[in-house]
This record gives structure tokens, sequence and C-alpha cells, in this order.
């Protein structure tokens, strides 16, 4: 007995166990239905309770099974073609999860937390309220970029394995609800920065958004030189928040900015050697396509950088010199794999690059505000200096 | 107009007896199947959307060109912006399948030509001893991929500029849906 789904409707139908499997289809579904049949076999249909409802993945499988095995309605190409068509409607039940992924939301929240690194490691007193208005800005900034960048992707979208379930791709939400959801997150949220935190921050986040979505994405098709646009991309997200907590671009800002852009390349070019095919074929000018050795080499000197960057920390202030001696074990972790992917140049040696990227970077972060210098030792260094001073100039003075 | 056309729709519930029609049909005629009258197109979508429905339907995607066929409901009352609104986004839906659907097909056949030669001057066969294809892996298809890449890049920019020029990003703009049987499809 299978209970089978279609168009949310239920039923039951009786396969006896004679029928062989006959599918008119090619070899390799054939493979992959005789595989179905095999993983619901085991269910017993007097175990599962009627008022439960399976869920998706456990219908899909047996429907399919049951479409081989039933003998009263043979299946053709053409039906099975058919009920995939879907009507164009959007459904207020999916609509968080499809909004979710239009704004790429776990992107988002790994910018929202690079920019709250850079506001937590400000030289100043924490300010709640402003660090969440600048959380909020940068993360409805961040969905409105993501939404623009896959407005205009679409048939690029389709035509790679990574991306072609987007909801734009499959038609689940329409180009201009995904335009106006990208305008009512972005107007609010540089509005949001400019008037809740400072005008300094929301300039850089409408110049990130215009950055993301009007230089790189197309910049995409044209050169490798987007590589490094998206790395500045992703760069300024800490810059914000620091800039969200002092008001000022200064030489910390920068150098978080630094270590963010320095991480992109590992992160992104090692991404992109196994995604090769995809960018060829879609017209991508990546540097894993056009220039390999240049993308290997890009990324092992950033891996490299990083520990540079790392060491400057404790000189601008901004760490004590713990920093860059704990931070030296993953630098050199990750540029021992950076080595290894420039050497070997495979998918192995760039996949263990890149996940290695993925938890690099909350733990240096972790480990920067871990090290970062208290306000009190910046104030007693201030102390003793004006001290000191002072007696100097009573020393001087008859 | 458009604020007429909103209370309209709105009263009718916004759904009439309608028609359908593909990228690859003219405009008359309702429901029945389309005949493909361009060349490259969707070849004539075999789905016929059911007669009650007065909302756009997406079909799985095409599998030369891996976009989805959108089927594109006609209102019975149509304005003539509509109906121009609608025919350009036909056109370019058509527009797109015909780029793509040759593009895929270029970059199969010559990939399968690349393996071929490749397999050849090593005197290895196509076929293993299951009768499977032989592939190469990644790094032997490095040299065809940019290779791809390099020979298409014209091609590609001729299709990025054209479809931001005109087609594409036109159809799509928002500021060209005022009509308000587009929003309520869109919806």
């Amino acid at each position: 007995m299978y209970v089978t789904q279609y168009n949310k409707d239920l039923s039951q139908r009786v396969k006896p166990k004679s029928d062989s499997v006959v599918s008119p289809f090619r070899e390799s579904q054939l493979d992959q239905e005789r595989k179905v049949l095999h993983k619901i076999a085991p269910i017993s249909p007097v175990h599962q309770p009627l008022s439960e409802m399976p869920n998706r993945n456990e219908l899909r499988q047996i429907k399919s099974a049951a479409e081989i095995g039933d003998p009263a309605t043979p299946l053709t190409a053409e039906s099975k073609d058919e009920r995939q068509w879907k009507e164009m409607k959007l459904r207020l039940d999916d609509l968080p999860g499809i909004l979710a992924r239009l704004s790429k939301i776990k992107l988002t929240a790994l910018v929202v937390s690079t920019a709250s690194a850079g506001f937590a490691m400000a030289p100043v007193p924490f300010d709640l309220p402003c660090f969440l208005l600048a959380s909020l800005g940068t993360g409805l900034a961040s969905c409105a970029a993501n939404s623009i960048n896959q407005f205009f992707e679409v048939p690029f979208d389709s035509n790679m394995n990574r991306t072609k379930n987007r909801p734009l791709v499959r038609g689940q939400i329409s180009p201009l609800l995904a335009v106006c959801f990208a305008a009512s997150c972005g107007v609010p949220g540089i509005a949001l920065l400019t008037m809740g935190v400072n005008p300094l921050t929301g300039a850089l986040g409408a110049f990130n958004i215009f950055l993301y979505t009007c230089c790189y994405t197309p910049m995409k098709r044209m050169s490798i030189a987007n590589t490094w646009v998206g790395a500045v991309v992703g760069a300024i997200p800490p810059v914000m928040g620091w800039t969200a907590a002092t008001g000022s671009l200064d030489a910390g800002a920068l150098l978080l900015g630094g270590i963010l852009y320095s991480w992109q390349f590992p992160h992104f070019n090692a991404l992109s050697w196994g995604l090769r095919e995809d960018y060829s074929r879609g017209g991508y000018c990546m540097m894993s396509v056009t220039h390999p050795a240049l993308c290997r080499r890009v990324a092992l000197r950033h891996c490299v950088a990083l520990i540079g960057l790392c060491t400057a920390a404790p000189i601008l202030d901004i760490t004590t010199w713990t920093f860059p001696i704990i931070s030296l074990p993953l630098n050199l972790y990750i540029s021992y794999l950076g080595f290894r992917f420039y050497r070997d140049a495979d998918r192995s040696s760039s996949r263990k690059l890149f996940f290695c990227s993925l938890w690099h970077l909350p733990l240096l972060l972790l480990v920067m505000f871990s090290c970062k210098k208290s306000l009190l030792e910046k104030e007693e260094k201030g102390d003793v200096l004006g001290g000191s001073h002072e007696r100097a100039m009573e020393i001087r003075l008859p | 107009m458009a604020v007429r056309e909103v209370v309209r729709a709105l009263r009718a519930g916004g759904c009439r007896f309608g028609r359908f029609s593909s990228s690859s049909s003219s405009s008359s005629g309702g429901g029945e199947r389309a005949v493909s009258a361009r060349r490259g197109a969707f070849k004539g979508p075999r789905f016929c959307p059911p007669a009650g429905s007065c909302r756009d339907w997406i079909g799985p995607p095409d599998k030369r060109s891996n976009l989805r066929p959108v089927i594109f409901h006609v209102p019975s009352h149509e304005s003539p912006l509509e109906r121009r609104l609608r025919e350009l986004r036909e056109e370019t839906q058509a527009w797109n399948q015909r780029f793509w659907a040759r593009q895929n097909t270029a970059f199969q056949r010559e990939k399968e030509e690349f393996i071929y030669s490749r397999l050849k001057a090593k005197g290895l066969e196509t076929r293993d001893k299951t009768g499977q294809k032989v592939t190469l892996n990644a790094e032997e298809m490095a040299d065809f991929y940019k290779d791809f890449l390099r020979k298409n890049f014209r091609k590609h920019m001729h299709y990025n500029r054209t479809s931001a020029e005109g087609g594409y990003a036109r159809i799509h703009s928002p500021f060209l849906f005022t009509s308000t049987c587009c929003f309520c499809h869109c919806l």
C-alpha cells in the first residue's frame, strides 16, 4: 500500500507484488527509481499514523515508486513533465523561506557578524542601541544587495548547479516583488544607518550596495578584476561597524577591512576552483578558468598577508601582542593549505582550503576580540604619560 | 488608466475566463496548445494550464537552455499596454532561450570533441569496459574551459550589452508594470 500525493491530495494505491518494474525511462532514471523502491519497502503502512503528514521528501519518493509500479495509469514522459508545471502564485506560507533565500540569509548573517566585529573592536565604550541599529541597518542593506544581484542574474543562475534553485529562477517570486523587497530593505536600511547611526556609515552602506550590484555583478562577466572588487565589497562591513561606533574612518577600521579583504581571496578562489565548468559555460570571467596559476598564487599570497595584518593590530593599538601570537597557528594553517592548493592545484586541496576559510574567519575575529586592548589600559597609559609631562613641567618652572 | 484597471480587476477578483500564450505563440486563440512560431524557442509546450487559472505558469527547466519556460496568461480584457508588455516578455523569453540553448549545445558538442581528441591522443577508448563514457577530470578539462570562455567572450559581451540595453532589463523593470493585470499575475 502506498500513499501518494498529487497536487496536495493524498490517495492510496495497492501495488500487487508480482508486478515487474518496467519503466520506459532511460537507464539512469531507472537506477534512481530502483533505489527509491528499496528505500520505502521496509516501511509498514500499518504503523504509519494516518493523521501524521509525511514530509515532502518521503512523499516524493513514495510517489515515484508508486508511479513505476502502478499498472492502471501508465506513465509517459509527457505527463511527468506536465506535473512539473507550477502556477506562479505566491504562497504566503512559503514567503519567509523564499525571502530568506532571495536575500541569501546565511551570507547576510556573516556580513552582519563581520560588521558587529568591527563595532566591537572599536576603542570606544560599547553603545548597545547604536550597535543594534548598525547591525540591523547593515543586515537590511545586505538583503537588498543580494536580492538585486539575483534579479540581474536569473538566466545565469539557471545554468549553474549551485544557483539553479534560487527563488527567481524557480518562479517562486516575481521579479517585481523581488525588486520591491530589495527596495523595502535597502531604503530603510540606509536611512537607519544614516539617521540612526551616522552619515558616514550610511554612505558606506549605500556605496557597498552600489559596488556589489552595479560593479561586481556586471564585472563577473567582463573581467577577472571582479574578484578584487568583490573583496572590497566583503571588506566594507567591518569598516562600517567601526565607523558606526567611532564616527570616523581611522587606521583600525582600515586594518579590519584589510583582514577581511585578504580573507576573501583564499575563500573565493578555492570555491571557484570547483566551479570552472559552470563558469565557462555561463560566460563568467574568473581567474580559476582564465588564469589558474594566478588564482592559486593570489590565494596563497593573501593567506600569508593575513599573518602580516594580524601583526599590525597591536602596532596600531587595537589589540595586545597576544593576538598575533595566538592567531599565528591559525594563519599558518590556512597558509599551509593555501600552499597545498598552489602546489597541487586539485579539487581536494581547493575544498580543504575553502572549508578551512569558513571556520578560520569567525575564529580569528573571536581571538581578536578577546585580545582587544581594553579602554582602561589605554586610559592608564594616557594618565601615566600626562602625569610625567606635568612633573617635567614642575621641574622646569622655578 | 492604471487606477481604473486596478479597480476593475479587484472587483472582478482578478480572475476571468482567460487565455494563455507562450513565447512561441501568437496572441490570438485561447487555451489551446501553442505552436512554435519562432525558430529556437521552447518547442511548443505540451502543457495547457487549466481553464480557470488566471495566473502565469512556469515549467521545468528546458533541456537545452536550462531556463524555465513561462506561459503567460492573457486576460480577457487585455489593454494595449498589457498586451505590449506581455509580447515584450515573450520576445525576451524566446531570445534568452535561443541564446542559452545554442550556448549549451555548443558547449556540450565542443566538450565531447575535446574529450574525444584527448583520449585519442592518449590512445585510449572513449568507452570503458562497462560501456560508460570515459570522462576527463577537471584538471584535464581546464584547457577546454579556458578556451571556450575565450572563444565566446564576444558573444557573451554582446548578450550582456543587449540584455542591459534592451530586452531583459526592460522587461523586468518594475517601472513597466503599470497595468494591474501584470501586477496581479506577478503576486
